[in-house]
């Protein structure tokens, strides 16, 4: 049995485990998706605005952009509760330990999210205030970008370590985990699909009736959402270099090949969709629009898909060393219950059978008060000088000490049963007779 | 136990939950649980006045409230998870075992509270007029369901002091309705109520800065509002009180005054009490002649809420201690009913990542190192706030030399004289080993490197 092998928890599991699959399948997509929205829509608002210097119909269409943000970044992180609750649950020991390892970093994503909500809030809500001012209010919506991508790098990091317990002591740190295999292919993949999503959701954002089309001018709003398609034509074809650089890339342990028949099963329909785009893309201003419910369709099918293959990613990473880590569990159950009924006695009485009060002192008092010279207290010497023939004035001492001797630090109270204290206060006694 | 090591040395592992954790507790409680309901019934009082300004001033709130809420605040809550899992995931990982329903429920009354804050936020202007009794009505709505989420996490966090009949049950429903889930709501509900109006006090002297009149009347209602919570909250706070397990009352003390000043505990009430007063006053004040209220008395009462609210939330996390799930699971992260298996065979033998399986003649200091880190870590450092070197100056001084074997026999009896403390969880070989490396400390300087930089060590074996 191999004692590296760490124990898992030994409660249950409190449902069962295809049902905790599932739920963390679907739930992480649905977090995945606003996050994609958010960190879309933080990047297209900037650039959007950049474009929007020479093209001031552009600049408003990046304000208009921006104010998605402020709903879609809440979702991302109310949606985010779910999939970390269960793979806290499911990926107990797998979890905990990569985020000890890079736990930095891990910890740094709280004020860096922090900041960046701050810093898109800012700079959405500052646009007409700084219009005189557009390097500091683009300075703004870098600076919230900026976090945006960093961000995501460490929850790659982290849900890549955790399938990966053979190298679990060979890191020191995050950037030894962001540098494994596949962190990086991963989050090529990642920003690619944020922008693809992100430009689709932008399709169906501006084709509402709610949409104000009319404050952008020259822009008409078939050619804003033609824009947004293009985006995302580019961003998915982009997916047809970066998914398959995404498998190459997986360490060896992670692959099986009822996962690639996923996968590519999922990149085929991809393939679909991105021609499904290409028709949109092509489609003459009345028409555009119309085929986005079916390729939003499709899309949410690749995306189950490639969740699904995922998971299967995790299970074939995982499942050896799930199995020794639950026989080694087992095992060590298996002793903690036998060893039930060892008893060790503190400070060792070698057997004797000492009289109470003195077994008492020693076990509770003998580590700060020694016979006749300072320990951590005073020695027995003072103390009997202190309470002569006074066992009573030495319990209600030790109960509520107070404070006589500023240099020493302050007692604790001591509160065992009265006959206890007692016994101990009549062997102290007995200890210096004659002060 | 079996995980990577996480520390950090300056502040302490404590410190980074406490932080995190006492900024969260700060905005749910007067910046949701608190803020909602109050926003809520000062829009209602617009419309039920005819009165425009009020709508304004509540809608100004909300705003201070929305912009926290869903930053701060969000990602604060985020961040204990994140904080209790690198601290203590033994501990954070059965919990989740035991309550993971309670969260999951937890998590869809989040997913609809944000959702509805949103909206309350953002469709305030818009649903105005005909609309503004439907606004109102979901405002109420997300005021339950922002108590809703206090309610829930309120019953994980009894179960931490007094795990009731689920130690024996074993089932979340006995877990969850633990001795101290009722009590500790109805202090925590009024709380809220209070800080909020504490808040709105404070929001006051921007928001009402070019409405004297406004600002008086505006006064009045918050003060208002505080009244009436005030004695709910006193109520509430007596019920808890009686309800915490008296072995860890006896840790109040300590709790409030750290060791050091633990003999100040009445001075330290006493304080308490006032700050408390101090708010009642400046609430009565406001009610009944809010225009001769000093400026200083719209600040007070928020910065004293502040400081108790921090006060408390410490005390209720020490007072837990030798525990951090109660009867179940040691501080230090090792399950009580590990103990004899630990005591017989040894904690190094049975911890995946450390460096040495079990103490020799020539690895004592590094075990001894590595029994420190596994076992000690959770709550003391090297070198930063608790400091265990710093306690064993204050105990022994620096002039002798300190003794191995006073430290082991200190080490052995600890948990009785510190009823605070674990009971050692090793050998007796691995105890004084511990010893060993801990004297080694008063004339060399010795560095505690978590996994977080330094990686784990896991023993050729």
């Amino acid at each position: 049995m191999d004692p590296t092998i760490p124990k898992d928890i030994p409660l249950g599991l409190p449902a069962p485990v295809l049902l905790l699959e599932i739920l963390v399948v679907v739930s992480f997509l649905m977090h995945i998706l606003f996050v994609a929205l958010m960190v879309g829509g933080s990047l297209l608002t900037v650039t959007l605005e950049l474009i929007g210097r020479k093209r001031p119909e552009y600049d408003r269409l990046a304000h208009l952009v921006g104010a998605t943000i402020t709903v879609n970044k809440s979702l991302a992180v109310v949606l985010g509760v779910a999939p970390l609750l269960i793979l806290n649950t499911l990926y107990t020991v797998y979890f905990y330990s990569a985020n000890a390892l890079t736990g930095t970093a891990w910890i740094l994503v709280i004020p860096m999210v922090i900041a960046a909500f701050l810093l898109s809030y800012a700079h959405e809500y500052s646009w007409d205030f700084l219009a005189e001012h557009k390097g500091l209010h683009l300075a703004l919506g870098f600076a919230s970008a900026a976090f945006f991508l960093a961000i995501p790098l460490i929850f790659l990091a982290n849900v890549n370590l955790m399938l990966y317990p053979e190298v679990w002591d060979q890191v020191r740190g995050f950037l030894s985990a962001l540098i494994l295999p596949n962190v990086l292919p991963r989050y090529l993949h990642f920003l690619t699909a944020c922008v693809a999503l992100t430009g689709l959701f932008l399709v169906w954002y501006a084709g509402r009736s709610g949409f104000p089309a009319e404050e952008l001018g020259e822009l008409s709003r078939a050619r804003v959402r033609r824009v947004f398609y293009s985006v995302a034509l580019v961003a998915t074809a982009a997916q047809l270099l970066f998914g398959p650089f995404l498998y190459i890339t997986l360490p060896a342990h992670a692959v099986s090949w009822g996962m690639t028949l996923v996968i590519t099963c999922g990149a085929a329909l991809a393939v679909l969709a991105l021609w499904l785009m290409w028709k949109e893309v092509q489609a003459p201003d009345e028409a555009i629009g119309r085929g986005l419910w079916p390729l939003v369709g499709v899309l949410t099918l690749v995306v189950v898909i490639m969740a699904t293959g995922r998971h299967m990613i995790r299970e074939t990473a995982v499942g050896p060393h799930r199995d020794l880590m639950a026989a080694h569990t087992a095992e060590y159950m298996a002793r903690v219950h036998a060893a039930q009924d060892y008893v060790l006695i503190p400070g060792g009485l070698g057997g004797e059978a000492l009289p109470p009060g003195e077994a008492m002192f020693r076990k509770v008092c003998s580590s700060c008060h020694a016979k006749d010279q300072r320990l951590v207290g005073p020695p027995l010497t003072e103390i009997v000088a202190a309470y002569p023939g006074d066992p009573s004035g030495i319990v209600a001492w030790a109960r509520a000490p107070g404070r006589k001797r500023m240099d020493y630090p302050a007692m604790p109270p001591q509160n065992l049963p009265e006959q206890d204290l007692r016994a101990i206060a009549e062997y102290i006694l007995e200890q210096a007779p004659g002060t | 136990m079996d995980f990577p090591i996480f520390h950090i040395d300056f502040f302490g592992n404590r410190m980074l939950i406490a932080g995190i954790a006492i900024l969260h507790v700060l905005i749910n409680h007067a910046f949701a649980v608190g803020a909602i309901p109050l926003v809520t019934a000062m829009e209602w009082w617009g419309w039920r006045s005819g009165e425009r300004r009020w709508d304004d001033l509540a809608r100004r709130y909300l705003w201070v409230c929305f912009i926290i809420t869903t930053t701060v605040g969000a990602l604060t809550g985020v961040g204990i998870w994140f904080s209790t899992s690198l601290v203590n995931p033994y501990a954070i990982g059965s919990l989740i075992r035991v309550f993971f329903w309670a969260w999951f429920t937890e998590w869809v009354v989040f997913v609809t509270e944000v959702c509805l804050i949103l909206a309350y936020f953002l469709l305030w202007k818009r649903w105005d007029g005909e609309h503004k009794l439907r606004h109102i009505r979901l405002g109420v709505v997300l005021s339950v369901t922002s108590w809703l989420t206090m309610a829930i996490i309120v019953g994980i966090l009894g179960y931490m002091m007094n795990p009731g009949a689920w130690l024996v049950e074993h089932r979340l429903i006995a877990g969850f309705f633990n001795p101290i889930y009722f009590p500790q709501l109805a202090f925590r509900t009024p709380m809220a109520m209070v800080m909020a109006g504490a808040l709105a006090l404070f929001l006051n002297l921007f928001f009402t800065a070019g409405d004297r009149e406004l600002r008086h009347r505006a006064t009045r209602f918050v003060a208002v509002w505080m009244l009436v919570w005030l004695p709910l909250f006193c109520a509430g706070a007596v019920w808890y009180r009686l309800v915490i397990p008296r072995f860890m009352a006896e840790h109040f003390s300590v709790a409030l005054g750290t060791m050091q000043f633990q003999n100040l505990y009445s001075t330290i009430l006493w304080l308490t009490g006032l700050a408390f007063a101090a708010i009642v006053l400046v609430a009565l004040w406001g009610g009944l002649r809010p225009t001769s209220l000093p400026r200083w008395a719209w600040v007070l009462p928020m910065v004293i809420v502040i400081a108790l609210t921090a006060q408390f939330e410490r005390a209720r996390e020490f007072i837990r201690k030798p525990y951090v799930l109660g009867g179940y699971v040691y501080a230090n992260g090792i399950r009580v009913s590990d103990y004899p298996l630990l005591m017989k065979e040894g904690l190094l033998a049975n911890s995946a990542f450390v460096s040495e399986q079990e103490v020799t003649a020539d690895n004592r200091l590094q075990a001894g190192k590595d029994v420190f880190m596994v076992a000690c870590t959770r709550c003391h450092t090297l070198n930063g706030i608790n400091s265990v070197p710093a306690k064993l100056e204050a105990m022994y001084g620096q002039d002798n030399p300190w003794s191995p074997e006073a430290v082991d026999q200190y080490l052995a009896s600890m948990f009785a004289a510190r009823p605070f403390m674990p009971p050692f969880p090793g050998t007796v070989t691995e105890r004084q080993a511990l010893a060993e490396y801990l004297v080694g400390l008063q004339t060399r300087r010795d560095v505690a490197a978590g996994a977080q930089t330094d990686g784990v060590a896991s023993a050729q074996r």
